[in-house]
């Protein structure tokens, strides 16, 4: 199917989706060998789960910010939601599977499936407004579900499952476990995310996000963004695009939440709050939207450069922001860019050619 | 009496999101931009008094005063460097832009200031009036948050109805080439929006840290989005609006504190911001624009 659909593309599309494969194939390759042969430092090691996460969750999010066209600014609401089942569910497990791997995949699975399920739920409400409106609904849905998590205890004993709100009051019998601990999350997570685990959900995600934009959902996606009115006038159901790739981009950033949790001993709801939201969009605007490959590289290079900057120490983070601001000065501000263009006049073809499609 | 206790305090709390909800809600009627940088404004103006009350010794007052000339003037110049450069570019690049300047002011005051938490003095004191045979008690902070917070928005209203660059700012917020056309200076009238809006929230971290006076580089982003939140609550660029939706928003957020759970309080404040949403999908005064085909 894949396949066949691929080869009836547009050359320069299919072109740039087998680029993208390529690429992240070879970033893989050679990380993974310089991992084995340890001429990685163990702190880059430890971030290579996280960045696998967090290029799963721009690529999710590019599909409803680039390619669907609406701002959301909750995304790391989903993120905790697969986060928190997932994590749970591999607790559960632990005993039944003991072979990591598939515990991990199920896990995976399973932190998807909860959050297309809240995606679905809070699509069908956000999905009615517009622009900037649609975009503080979804920043007020991720805060709610931060809430809700940083109160919320879950508990398993012989009788079953048992949760409650506000206060552990779930009584478990002799022998039961609270896994889900309110604001204090949950603790002692046996770290089963691999790297090559994460390079499987990278592509995974890359393969479902390309598959859904060439097809009719895609070319739909795109027509409502660009005219919705002319869109619904030919009969297309709004909604339902809308809410298919909303849905399914919060299952994506599920299961990245549920990889990258397990790549710790300890999460709390906490973490995955406005900041990391805005993280992630920083990603797909700076990666271009709509540009998989971008989201892609910007996640990689703005998780690891906090991680180079450390020799400036106190002033890392300043020089991030300086960095970000540059960057989106210099990608959009007309001057600059025709200064930039004439210390590099061999660019000067090729951002012409961009600005010309 | 607890009823009206816990009213009032919301009403202060109101007060203080509405005249940050103000500076949101202007910035985006003209510029149509969302400045997310707002609410870290407000930690640099409260640092600013606090160093002038504490450090120096001067009388509140004036320390209130230079905090808002000090961040007039930060606005200023953020506008200048950062937002300017893109009048062009699409609105998520402007987006980004100012969460870049968000983190930057934040990580600014992370090395000037340190990020061990200070104890704000407050402005005006720590007494309160006690009324009903002191069954009521409101302290001066609250009466003082609330009588700024309208003396702020009846200024506003007749400097927005009453004046000449008032006048041009509406202009502006209407059609920017139309009002170029007419001989408006389009950028001065932008710039003098953020300095209103930055000098606002000047006084708005003055007020905020006073009655909460825990002073760090990351109090201004809470309220800032609380802020943001009350200005879509009332309709987003609607000056009115912001000030009705700060202040049920204050008093929403005390009485789910109040009343349901200190906890979920926040999670009550955004599901009625969404219901409202969801029935005047504009807001509670906001233009209900029609499209046109």
């Amino acid at each position: 199917m894949t396949m066949r659909r691929l080869i009836n593309l547009k050359r320069v599309e299919a072109r740039r989706i087998y680029l993208t494969y390529f690429i992240v194939i070879a970033a893989y390759v050679i990380c993974q060998t310089m991992s084995s042969t340890k001429m990685m430092s163990s702190s880059m090691r430890g971030m290579l789960v996280p960045i696998c996460a967090y290029m799963v969750m721009a690529v999710s999010l590019n599909l409803v910010v680039g390619i669907s066209g609406e701002l959301s600014l909750g995304h790391a609401g989903f993120m905790s939601v697969g986060a928190f089942s997932g994590v749970a569910t591999a607790i559960l497990l632990q005993n039944l599977i003991p072979f990591a791997p598939v515990r991990l995949a199920i896990a995976m699975i399973s932190g998807a499936v909860f959050a297309a399920l809240a995606g679905f739920l809070i699509g069908i409400p956000v999905l009615r407004l517009k622009g900037d409106y649609l975009a503080i609904v979804t920043l007020a849905f991720g805060e709610i579900i931060k809430s809700i998590l940083n109160n919320f205890y879950l508990g398993v004993d012989s009788a079953g499952l048992h949760f409650s709100m506000l206060s552990d009051t779930t009584r478990l019998l002799p022998g039961g476990q609270l896994i889900i601990r309110g604001p204090m999350g949950i603790s002692r997570i046996m770290k089963i995310a691999t790297f090559p685990a994460g390079f499987i959900l990278v592509m995974i995600a890359l393969a479902i996000v390309f598959n859904l934009v060439n097809s009719r959902f895609g070319r739909g996606f795109m027509a409502i963004r660009d005219d919705r009115i002319a869109a619904e006038s030919i009969g297309l159901d709004v909604t339902k695009f809308k809410l298919t790739a909303f849905v399914m981009s919060a299952a994506l950033a599920g299961a990245a939440g549920c990889l990258f949790s397990l790549n710790y001993s300890t999460i709390v709801a906490n973490k995955f709050d406005f900041n990391t939201s805005i993280l992630i969009l920083v990603f797909v605007v700076l990666g271009g939207q709509g540009n998989m490959l971008g989201s892609i590289i910007a996640a990689a290079a703005l998780t690891i450069l906090p991680e180079k900057l450390r020799e400036f120490a106190d002033y890392r983070m300043l020089l991030y922001a300086v960095i970000l601001i540059m960057t989106m000065l210099i990608t959009n501000n007309d001057n600059i860019k025709a200064f930039f263009q004439n210390i590099f006049p061999g660019s000067k073809a090729k951002i012409q050619k961009e600005s010309d499609d | 009496m607890v009823f009206l206790n816990f009213f009032i305090s919301g009403i202060s709390l109101g007060s203080i999101y509405a005249i940050i909800a103000l500076g949101y809600t202007m910035v985006y009627g003209i510029a149509k931009m969302l400045n997310f940088a707002h609410g870290d404004v407000i930690m640099v103006g409260a640092y600013v008094c606090f160093y002038a009350i504490a450090r120096y010794n001067l009388p509140p007052v004036l320390g209130v005063l230079i905090a808002m000339l000090l961040c007039t003037f930060l606005g200023i110049i953020v506008e200048r460097l950062a937002y300017k450069p893109l009048r062009q570019a699409p609105s998520l690049a402007v987006l980004i832009t100012a969460i870049g300047v968000s983190y930057f002011l934040q990580n600014a005051a992370l090395l000037l200031w340190s990020s061990n938490p200070k104890v704000f003095p407050s402005i005006i004191g720590r007494g309160a009036y006690k009324l009903f045979d002191g069954a009521l008690s409101v302290s001066h902070v609250t009466v003082l948050t609330i009588v700024t917070c309208l003396v702020i928005m009846i200024v506003l209203s007749l400097f927005i109805n009453k004046t000449r660059l008032g006048k041009a700012m509406r202009a502006c917020s209407e059609d920017k080439s139309a009002a170029q056309l007419m001989g408006i200076n389009v950028n001065a009238t932008i710039s003098l929006t953020f300095a209103i809006g930055s000098g606002l929230a000047a006084v708005a971290g003055a007020l905020l840290c006073s009655a909460y006076p825990t002073l760090m580089p990351t109090t201004g982003s809470l309220p800032g989005i609380k802020a943001f939140t009350a200005a879509v609550f009332g309709g987003i660029g609607s000056i009115p609006g912001a000030f009705l939706g700060g202040l049920m928003l204050g008093v929403i957020e005390i009485f789910a504190k109040a009343y349901i759970s200190s906890q979920l309080s926040d999670a009550v404040v955004f599901a009625v911001l969404i219901i409202v949403l969801l029935v005047k999908p504009a807001g509670l005064l906001g233009k209900q624009v029609t499209e046109k085909v």
